[in-house]
C-alpha cells in the first residue's frame, strides 16, 4: 500500500515538474528579451538573469537612430487595409461557399485552399514585375496588395467553416420574404458573424504583421520598412558590434501588443486555428 | 408544380448572386497569385535579368539544366530537407506531450494553455533575433549556462559555425512552432471519445499501453493534418534561416537561395527557375499527400 503512494507522489511530482518544464522552455526566451532590453551597453555583456535597475534608454534610442515609430505606423497601416479588403470580400465569397449550392464550389474552394499553400518565393518575380508596371516599388500599397495573397485564401476558408455552422432557418424566413443574398448577408449574417470575424481579422493580423519576405523585397528606403524588415536589418557601427539592447526593445515593443491581443482572444484564437486546419 | 417552378427559378437566382459575391475574390486571387505565377514560370524559361525584363531572351530548358548542377542549388535542397524532416519530428513528439499535459486535470491549467500560445505570437523574426542574442558565442546566455552546469568546456559559435548553424535554426523552429502542433494535437484529443479510457482504466491497462494502443490511434487524423500543415510551411522557409544566418551557404533554405539569384544577383530568369522548381516540389509533395489520403480513406 505505501509502496503503491509512494509511486503516485512521484508520478504527481514528475508531472508538476513536467509542466514547470513546459512553462519556462515557453516563456524563458521572452523574458530575456525583455531582460536583455532593461540593460547598459556594458551590463548586457554579463550574464545576470534579474535587474535590480532597469535601464529604459534603448527604448528611446530604438526611436531615435532609426525611423522605428514610422516604421510602426507602417506596419499597422498594412495589416489594418489588407485585413479589412480580404474580411469584406471574404463574408461575401464564404456566404456563396458556405450557403448556397452551386456546381464548381468544391473546385473552387480547393483552389482556394491551394492558393493558401502557395510559397511566397513562387510568385515573388511576377509579383515583383506587377509591382513595378503598377509603379508601387517602395510603396506601402504594394504590400497591402500583395499580402492579399495569404489573408485572402485565410479568411474565406475560415469565414466559410464558420458560415456552414449556423442554422439553416435563419435565411430561410428572409428568403421566404423575397429578401436578396444582399440583403440577407448584410442584415442577417453580418451580426451573427462579429465574433467569427473578429477571430479571422486577428490571426490575417498577425500574418500580416509578421509578414517578411515580401516586405524585404518590395521596399528598399529605410522609411518604408515594416517592422519586421527593421528589426532584422537593424545594424550597429560595424558589422560585429549588433546593438543588442535596441533589438531586444524594438522586438518587445512590438510583441507586447500582440501577446496582449493573443492572451484576450485566447479562446476565438484557438478555436480559428482549429477551424482553419482540423476541418481542412 | 408552380411552386417546384418556383423553387427552381429562386434556386438560379441565389447561384447568380453566389457568383456575384464570388466574383471579387477570384478576381483579386487572379491578379495577385493566379498572375504572378505564371509569369514568374514564363521567366524561368528566359534569361531576363531584373534590372532590364524586357530584353529577355527565350532559352528553353537551360535555366533548369544549370540549376540540377549547380551543387549550391543540391547543398539548399538538402538544408531545407533536413531542416523540415527534423524540425516537424521535434514538434509533433514536443506538441504530443505538451498536448497530453494539457489535457490532464491541474490547477493552472488555463495559464499555461496561454503561455504557450506566447511562442507562436512572436514574429518570426523577432524569434530568430531573440535566439541569435542568446546564442551568441560570446555574452550569449545559453552558452554561459552550458558551461555552468558543465556540459560544455569552451564556447560554441551556434550560429556561426557551419557544424550547429543548422541545428541552431532547427531549435528555434521548433519553439515557436511547437505550440501549434500542442494546439492542433490538444483539440484533437478533446474529441477523443471517453469510454474508451474508462474501460481500459478499469481492466487496468498499462498507461503507456492505452496511449500505443488506443490515443495513438485515434488521433493519427488530426497528426497527419498538423504535421502535413507543419511540412508545407517548413519546406518553404526563409525568415527563420535568412534573419539567422543571412545567404550563408552551409545553412541556405530553397527560398533563400531563389531570392538570392532573383534580387540579390539580379538573375530573374535563372532565379524564376528555381522559384518555380520549388513550386513544383511543394505541389508534387500536396499531390501525393491528397492521394494518399483519398487511399486511405477507401480502405
Amino acid at each position: 500500500m505505501n509502496v503503491k503512494r509512494m509511486k503516485k507522489i512521484i508520478v504527481r511530482i514528475a508531472f508538476y515538474l513536467l509542466l514547470v518544464v513546459i512553462g519556462m522552455y515557453t516563456v524563458f526566451p521572452f523574458y530575456w528579451a525583455i531582460v536583455s532590453s532593461l540593460k547598459t551597453g556594458s551590463a548586457l555583456f554579463e550574464v545576470e538573469y534579474w535587474i535590480s535597475q532597469p535601464y529604459w534608454q534603448n527604448y528611446v534610442s530604438v526611436f531615435q537612430e532609426q525611423p522605428f515609430g514610422r516604421n510602426i505606423l507602417n506596419s499597422l497601416f498594412v495589416a489594418v487595409s489588407t485585413v479589412a479588403l480580404s474580411l469584406v470580400l471574404a463574408l461575401a465569397a464564404a456566404y456563396a461557399i458556405g450557403r448556397i449550392q452551386f456546381r464548381g464550389r468544391m473546385l473552387l474552394l480547393f483552389v482556394i485552399l491551394g492558393v493558401s499553400m502557395f510559397p511566397q518565393i513562387a510568385v515573388l518575380s511576377g509579383m515583383f514585375e506587377l509591382i513595378n508596371s503598377l509603379g508601387l516599388y517602395n510603396n506601402l500599397l504594394a504590400l497591402s496588395f500583395s499580402y492579399l495573397i495569404f489573408t485572402l485564401p485565410f479568411t474565406v476558408w475560415v469565414l466559410t467553416t464558420f458560415m456552414r455552422e449556423l442554422p439553416k432557418e435563419l435565411e430561410e424566413a428572409a428568403i421566404v420574404d423575397g429578401a436578396t443574398p444582399f440583403t440577407i448577408v448584410t442584415q442577417v449574417f453580418l451580426p451573427l458573424m462579429g465574433p467569427a470575424l473578429v477571430t479571422t481579422g486577428l490571426l490575417a493580423f498577425i500574418a500580416a504583421w509578421n509578414e517578411f519576405l515580401f516586405a524585404l523585397t518590395f521596399t528598399l528606403s529605410s522609411e518604408m520598412r515594416t517592422v519586421p524588415v527593421a528589426i532584422a536589418l537593424t545594424s550597429g557601427a560595424s558589422a560585429h558590434e549588433l546593438p543588442w539592447g535596441n533589438i531586444m526593445a524594438a522586438s518587445v515593443i512590438v510583441t507586447v501588443p500582440l501577446i496582449i491581443l493573443v492572451l484576450v482572444f485566447q479562446r476565438r484564437i484557438v478555436s480559428g486555428l482549429t477551424a482553419g486546419a482540423v476541418k481542412g | 408544380m408552380t411552386s417546384l417552378h418556383q423553387k427552381s427559378h429562386l434556386h438560379k437566382k441565389r447561384v447568380r448572386w453566389a457568383w456575384i459575391f464570388l466574383a471579387p475574390v477570384v478576381l483579386v486571387l487572379a491578379l495577385v497569385a493566379g498572375w504572378p505565377l505564371l509569369k514568374t514560370m514564363a521567366y524561368g524559361f528566359t534569361d531576363a535579368s531584373l534590372i532590364d525584363p524586357e530584353s529577355a531572351q527565350f532559352v528553353g530548358l537551360d535555366n533548369f539544366a544549370f540549376l540540377l548542377q549547380d551543387p549550391y542549388w543540391w547543398s539548399a535542397v538538402w538544408n531545407t530537407v533536413v531542416f523540415a524532416l527534423s524540425s516537424v519530428l521535434l514538434e509533433t513528439v514536443l506538441g504530443l506531450i505538451i498536448a497530453l499535459a494539457l489535457n490532464a486535470q491541474f490547477r493552472g491549467r488555463g495559464g499555461l494553455r496561454a503561455a504557450i500560445l506566447i511562442p507562436w505570437a512572436i514574429p518570426t523574426v523577432v524569434s530568430a533575433q531573440m535566439w541569435n542574442w542568446m546564442f551568441n558565442d560570446v555574452f550569449g546566455v545559453i552558452n554561459h549556462l552550458l558551461l555552468d552546469v558543465g556540459l560544455i568546456q569552451a564556447p560554441i559559435a551556434w550560429t556561426a559555425s557551419p557544424d550547429t548553424a543548422l541545428l541552431s535554426i532547427i531549435l528555434v523552429d521548433v519553439w515557436k512552432t511547437t505550440p501549434f502542433m500542442a494546439l492542433l494535437l490538444l483539440a484533437g484529443l478533446q474529441m477523443l471519445p471517453r469510454e474508451c479510457y474508462e474501460s481500459a482504466r478499469v481492466d487496468g491497462v498499462h498507461p503507456l499501453k492505452v496511449f500505443f494502443k488506443v490515443t495513438l490511434p485515434l488521433l493519427k487524423p488530426a497528426l497527419t493534418v498538423a504535421i502535413i500543415f507543419r511540412l508545407l510551411d517548413a519546406l518553404r522557409v526563409f525568415d527563420l534561416v535568412y534573419v539567422m544566418s543571412g545567404n550563408n551557404r552551409s545553412t541556405m533554405s530553397m527560398s533563400v537561395y531563389a531570392r538570392q539569384q532573383l534580387i540579390d544577383f539580379g538573375g530573374l530568369g535563372f532565379g524564376s527557375a528555381a522559384a518555380t522548381l520549388i513550386f513544383a516540389i511543394i505541389a508534387l509533395f500536396t499531390v501525393v499527400y491528397l492521394m494518399a489520403a483519398r487511399v486511405g480513406r477507401e480502405n
